[in-house]
């Protein structure tokens, strides 16, 4: 990428982010956030992390752009307009100041440090011992898979948490439905809904199994497939199942169970979460495709909230 | 040179900075927590930025950072819960006074 190009677009990242912050308008704020997502996603492209543009794209703009949205209409809806008062002039320029100054020092800091691909060149060299080729696949599910491990869990206890955010007359009732129902475009968002959950079913499966050679894996195939379902939800397509569904909270569990399973039987061939040589990317893509829908079920419940007591809308 | 090498990283700074005043000045939760996800994107730029080498970038901030936005889409989601949650209370005051009386064993 040349020079210019990644002065502007890191130019338009700040600009985006100030309007992100400064808007006046919540929903103007929050369209700006999404902007910043998909911005940064390029910034990512232009570092050469495809991986992580992918992420940042599906995640940082789609899923939180999305449920800042709806959190906002929710709030809305129980007649919070989301503005408050503003903050006295002084109290605001001693902020700037404060801010003005912790960034200098962070930047003096960051200048401090010569950009450098340090470990890309033994990560390489191990590589071919997995049987595949996408660095950062190896990275997450190999030689940091602890991480990925205890992420994964992370994840499942966040949904725990929303959920007891619950009332106690609304569990182990559904989610709030998320369609459309008083809207002329809902036909338009049902027959979408339709189209797009098949197609985001097909593109994760392809996500995960790219994911071994190519930029893709578990995180940003269980998005896409986060956000097939939401679509689906919002066109009335599917509907929220249950908090104590069977079927769903196997596939909440199946993820984190099969890569916890899969780690704890490397213990007998030595360590916690060794594979077996010669079978690494037969496990690897095994346990990405378990986290793939477990990621993506989480992300979707995380998305529509606690459930809340039948009858009630959300 | 080494300022054109440090662009990405110094515009996580900027982020930094910015989301911290954000956070710092916006008084509605939801705000703050769109600020701390500016603050949380910029950390990641600094991360990423920092591992950039002639060729490529190192691999192992990168799998750091995705792992770092899949849970803060985790931290959103449950920050937004929780808002939700207040403004339900504060919204039916008489539910929030039989809810407690149903909770005081606990």
């Amino acid at each position: 990428m040349t020079l210019a190009f990644d002065m502007i677009l890191c130019l338009m990242i700040v600009g985006t982010a100030a309007a992100a912050l400064l808007m006046r308008n919540a929903l103007a704020a929050i369209v700006f956030f999404i902007v910043l997502g998909n911005l940064l996603g390029l910034a990512w492209l232009a570092m050469d992390a495809v991986n992580v543009a992918m992420a940042e794209i599906a995640i940082g703009a789609g899923v939180t752009g999305v449920l800042l949205i709806l959190t906002r209409q929710r709030l809305n809806a129980l007649g919070d307009d989301l503005v408050s008062a503003e903050l006295p002039g002084w109290l605001r320029a001693g902020a700037l100041l404060a801010c003005a100054g912790f960034t200098a020092m962070v930047g003096s800091a960051v200048m401090s440090v010569p950009p450098a691909d340090d470990l890309g060149g033994s990560i390489a060299a191990l590589m071919p011992g997995l049987g595949i080729e996408n660095p950062v696949t190896g990275v997450l599910l190999a030689f940091r898979a602890y991480d990925t491990l205890l992420e994964a869990f992370v994840l499942l206890g966040a949904l725990i948490a929303v959920w007891s955010l619950a009332p106690r007359v609304a569990w182990p009732h559904a989610p709030a439905a998320l369609a459309l129902a008083e809207y002329e475009g809902h036909d338009v968002a049902a027959a979408f809904g339709r189209l797009l959950l098949p197609l985001a079913l097909i593109l994760a499966v392809y996500l995960v199994w790219a994911g071994s050679d190519l930029p893709g894996g578990a995180f940003q195939a269980g998005t896409v497939l986060a956000g097939g379902l939401i679509i689906a939800a919002i066109g009335g397509v599917i509907s929220w199942p249950r908090a104590d569904d069977f079927y769903l909270r196997v596939a909440l569990v199946l993820g984190p169970a099969v890569f916890l399973i899969i780690g704890a039987a490397g213990i007998a061939l030595g360590r916690f979460l060794f594979y077996p040589p010669g079978f690494e990317k037969a496990f690897i893509v095994a346990i990405e495709y378990g986290l793939a829908l477990s990621i993506g079920a989480t992300l979707a419940l995380q998305l529509a909230g606690p459930p809340v007591a039948p009858g009630r809308k959300g | 040179m080494t300022m054109l090498l440090h662009i990405y990283p110094l515009t996580g700074v900027a982020l930094v900075g910015l989301g911290l005043y954000g956070f710092l000045i916006l008084r509605h939760p939801l705000r703050q927590i769109l600020a701390v996800n500016v603050v949380g994107a910029g950390i990641f730029l600094v991360l990423g930025g920092l591992g950039r080498g002639a060729a490529s970038t190192d691999p192992f901030p990168q799998a750091l950072v995705i792992t770092g936005i899949v849970v803060a889409v985790a931290l959103t989601a449950f920050g937004a819960a929780l808002i939700l949650r207040v403004a339900e209370d504060e919204r039916a005051p008489d539910d929030k006074a039989a809810a407690k009386t149903t909770d005081d064993h606990t």
